[in-house]
């Protein structure tokens, strides 16, 4: 997130693309309507009905995959009404006639085709997100980054950012909210291929030079894979070991059945959880773990924010902790490791990325969390990016994006769009979830939303078990009757995969930038259970 | 960093409380200068995050301003220049047990409060205790009734309802989300929901806002109400495992065993938590399939998981590890990061993957 949490509750305007933010993240959802008790506009950019559309004062319903089109009327209207920030874009931005240009065509008129919308409702958002700029925020999730066109998807809404001025003010900015606790802290660590700690690039002389002499060893130059490359990689027989650490990457990847095969294709994998997940049980070797209650650490937050994770009580059994089980690793391949604590190994890594340089354990103790960039022992740290210039170093860039339509749309034989997302008692994959006593009460199983008209075209009524069926697999699940779903979308979550394997359904088409796998948007069709054989 | 003085300005306008001086705050209650001093009253219906009600009168204090004397509720009344505050006056004192002891003649003994026996003295009993109110000082009234719902998250013994109406604000002012309201006056009030009383029938989120911050045993965690033992527990201050707001919550430990958690009031999140950082984050923890040593798979492909040791399971991963940098290169090889594990692990497995491997194939699941 460009800015933090709580100004959140203090913006004038509010545009939520892409985000069940009452389900996902219930307690950044009070902020946001919080901030609509204090007055503030609040527009939904969502194919569903989904909660926080009760709180909105317009709700654009699209079609499934078409938010860029949206995004760019939004910027045609905002450019063509003179309605930007002219001197933010003169001294902080580049690109802006190009931007102009290739919007020209994005007419709200035009944008209302792709998306099912009314052109005046989205250039009236588009008037109001301008006029209450610099106080004007925009928040989305996975539902605007889990499609083919995921990146293009964020650059349109940092471009709609940058023409009002929306960076480097509090209540503004861009934020993307992330799903797990750690997510931002796992990128901020260097768990990319191409990024080592603190978003530097390996393939800059200097950064490598820093590293190598830290960690006293020459760094491998070659490129690193992404998941989704490995993943290829394993079913051509090119990737020969997999080490997976704390993920169900099994059920929670799109098209998991190729996953797991992927996966049961290589020669060694080893996986280390807290419990023999679907993913560990095909595993060579499984290495009991610890939860984040038997462990010293650190997560950082989705506003950048490194808070203290501290232990309660002793992992069970002979399980330790992750790092512990890494350190052990380092030295049976010859690389033994002088920092052997969590707190030394923060300071390792703190001295090596200067965004977290002036973060110590002894600070958080004190001081609680800090957000970086925190570069220095005295720097309070930053609750909002970009004040005087982006923390790149370098201009906002426009970049004109295109709409382009899911990898994979509906045909007469799939005719509905499925789309996939979480449920707020569930979380992810449901490891943690399904161990909760109560919860089951709450949401007993998976099933399937789908609009009272679709379901009538198939005679489905309410309840009744259905299968939901795409080019890549089918799952048997209770059908829900409801106009959250918008005509032609069905939504499911994925946390019960033992019941209902979800992601055997969803395409592993993905964003050809960022390779995050498309979950948002596949092609299903419904019908009901095969009736038992009469007579 | 406070605000140093402007030239020019000599001296700055001061609340004197019992005496002393305290920074005027324009706009600020009197409670807010009672608060920067550590001057403590007792605040039964006051919770900052939905601001003052007054209706409880324990914070009353006495102002005094251009010589005239007044009593005040500090959490609704506003400071002035000048003011003076006393808080702990024979007469406030005695006000105060009255108070309490009102209060205790419609609720149990504070020996059965289930707060108080699970988790800590409760608010309303510490004041109890600091003021030497009576349970019996006064004929003893019906108690409200305790609420027959069997949710398996919220224990409501309204028995020991102080009608403070903390629940009802925090859920409609805070939550938002509106599932209890008070119905009836006085001694008849009740908290019930919209509709049957039963929660899992109401809007509720079960946020748990409510439960902490009722100021007696009124509402309480199930899971934990019962099971613990007030003077045993410990509280370790961490970070909820769920989703990335990452709110500040405490685990309740007693003898080495984990039984429970409560909000971190003191974190920026504070005090909100959703559903799974109220209710489910630590049973998983405790779950009895935990894995709890290493596994091989013998026997090949097709072969079994089978218990091994530590020694057994790391040796194999390092030499397979060798093994396949020897004949297919490090790039064969790669290592997949989590946004469960901390920095620190993460941290680890990188700088493993690049240095002890020596490739670059490192990712996480933030994609998916
Ligand atoms: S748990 Fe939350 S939603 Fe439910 S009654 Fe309490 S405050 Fe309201
Ligand atoms: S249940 Fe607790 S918070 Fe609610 S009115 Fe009664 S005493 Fe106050
Ligand atoms: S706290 Fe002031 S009246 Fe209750």
């Amino acid at each position: 997130m460009s800015n933090s949490i709580e100004e959140l509750a203090g913006v004038r305007f509010l545009l939520v693309a892409g985000s069940n933010t009452t389900e996902t993240h219930p307690v950044i959802a009070l902020r946001m309507k919080r901030a609509v008790r204090n007055g503030a506009g609040l527009v939904v950019i969502d194919p569903r009905k989904i909660e926080l559309t009760r709180f909105a004062s317009r709700h654009l319903q699209l079609r499934v995959g078409t938010d860029i089109a949206v995004l760019n009327a939004m910027a045609h209207v905002i450019i063509k009404e003179r309605l930007y920030n002219a001197e933010f874009v003169k001294n902080r931005t580049e690109g802006f006639e190009a931007l102009a240009r290739h919007v020209e065509l994005y007419t709200p008129e035009y944008a209302a085709e792709v998306s099912g919308l009314k052109a005046e409702d989205i250039a009236a958002t588009a008037r109001e997100y301008a006029a209450a700029s610099p106080k004007a925020a925009i928040c989305y999730t996975v539902g605007i980054t889990e499609h083919s066109c995921g990146t293009h998807n964020v650059q349109a809404i940092a471009n709609l950012a940058m023409l009002c001025g929306n960076f480097g003010q509090p209540n503004s900015g861009v934020n993307p909210l992330r799903g797990q606790n750690n997510v931002q802290g796992t990128g901020d660590m260097g768990a990319i291929p191409t990024d080592l700690p603190g978003y530097q690039k390996l393939e800059k002389p200097e950064v490598r030079a820093k590293f190598e002499k830290a960690w006293g060893v020459t760094l491998p130059r070659r490129r690193g894979v992404t998941k989704i490359t490995a993943i290829d990689q394993m079913l051509r027989g090119k990737m020969k070991a997999v080490y997976i650490m704390g993920e169900n990457t099994v059920v929670s990847d799109p098209n998991a059945t190729h996953v797991e095969h992927a996966l049961k294709k290589v020669d060694f994998l080893v996986v280390q959880d807290i419990f023999l997940t679907e993913t560990a049980r095909i595993a060579d070797v499984v290495l009991p773990g610890a939860a984040f209650a038997e462990t010293e650490g650190t997560f950082a937050n989705s506003e950048r924010r490194v808070q203290r994770v501290r232990k309660a009580v002793e992992p069970p059994g002979e399980a330790m902790a992750d790092w512990q089980i890494i350190l052990e690793l380092f030295k049976r391949m010859g690389h033994p490791q002088k920092a052997t604590e969590p707190k030394e190994i923060w300071k390792e890594a703190a001295s090596l990325a200067p965004i977290l340089s002036g973060i110590t354990y002894e600070r958080l103790d004190k001081e609680g969390g800090l957000q970086w960039p925190c570069p220095t022992p005295d720097h309070p740290g930053t609750v909002y990016l970009h004040t005087d210039e982006f923390s790149t170093g370098q201009p906002g860039f426009f970049a004109p994006v295109d709409h382009i339509p899911p990898a994979e749309e509906p045909d007469p034989e799939y005719p509905l769009v499925l789309t996939t997302g979480r449920r707020r008692v569930t979380y992810h994959t449901g490891t943690q979830t399904s161990r909760a006593s109560g919860f089951e009460l709450l949401v007993p199983h998976e099933w399937a939303e789908i609009n009272p008209h679709d379901a009538e075209g198939v005679g489905i009524e309410d309840g009744e078990r259905i299968v939901v069926a795409s080019r890549r697999g089918r799952v048997e699940v209770p059908a829900k009757v409801t106009d959250r779903s918008p005509r032609g979308v069905v939504f499911m979550s994925f946390a019960f995969p033992e019941l209902t394997h979800t992601n055997v359904l969803t395409n592993d088409a993905f964003d050809f930038i960022t390779e995050t796998p498309e979950f948002k948007a596949c092609a299903v069709k419904i019908e009901k259970l095969a009736a038992p054989a009469a007579d | 960093m406070t605000t140093a003085a402007k030239p020019g300005t000599t001296s700055h306008a001061l609340v004197v409380v019992n005496g002393a001086g305290v920074r005027y705050r324009e706009g600020g209650r009197v409670l807010g200068a009672l608060k920067e001093i550590g001057v403590k009253v007792p605040t039964l219906c006051y919770d900052e995050r939905v601001g003052p009600v007054g209706t409880c009168r324990m914070c009353l204090v006495e102002v005094e301003v251009d010589g005239r004397k007044q009593t005040v509720a500090s959490c609704t009344a506003f400071q002035q220049p000048g003011m003076k505050v006393a808080t702990h006056t024979p007469e406030l004192r005695e006000y105060r047990q009255t108070l309490l002891e009102l209060l205790l003649s419609e609720t149990p003994s504070p020996n059965e409060c289930p707060k108080c026996q699970s988790f800590a003295t409760c608010e309303f009993h510490s004041a109890v205790n600091e003021y030497r109110a009576r349970w019996d000082r006064f004929p003893r009234l019906r108690t409200r009734q305790k609420a027959a719902d069997p949710n398996p998250f919220i224990q409501r013994d309204y028995d020991f309802c102080i009608a403070c109406y903390r629940c009802t604000n925090i859920c409609n002012d805070w939550e938002m989300a509106s599932a209890i309201t008070v119905q009836g006056r006085g001694q008849d009030s009740r908290i019930h929901t919209f509709f049957n009383n039963m929660l899992l029938e109401s809007p509720c989120t079960f946020c748990g806002q409510c439960v902490n911050t009722c100021p007696t045993g009124a509402l309480t965690d199930r899971k934990i109400v019962g099971k613990t033992d007030a003077k045993k527990v410990t509280r370790t201050k961490t970070i909820c495992p769920y989703c990335g707001v990452g709110c500040g919550i405490h685990l309740l430990t007693q003898d080495g065993k984990l039984m429970g958690s409560e909000p971190d009031f003191s974190a920026p999140s504070r005090g909100s938590l959703c559903v799974k950082g109220q209710f489910g984050s630590w049973e998983f923890v405790r779950s009895e399939d935990r894995l709890k040593y290493p596994l091989i798979r013998r026997g090949g492909k097709n072969g079994t998981l089978e218990r091994a040791s530590w020694d057994e399971a790391l040796d194999l991963v390092a030499s397979r590890f060798k093994e396949i940098i020897a004949r297919d290169g490090p790039d064969a090889i790669t290592c997949w990061c989590s946004a469960r594990c901390t920095n620190e692990s993460n941290y680890l497995l990188q700088k493993f993957t690049r240095i002890a491997l020596g490739t670059n194939n490192v990712d996480n699941c933030s994609r998916t």
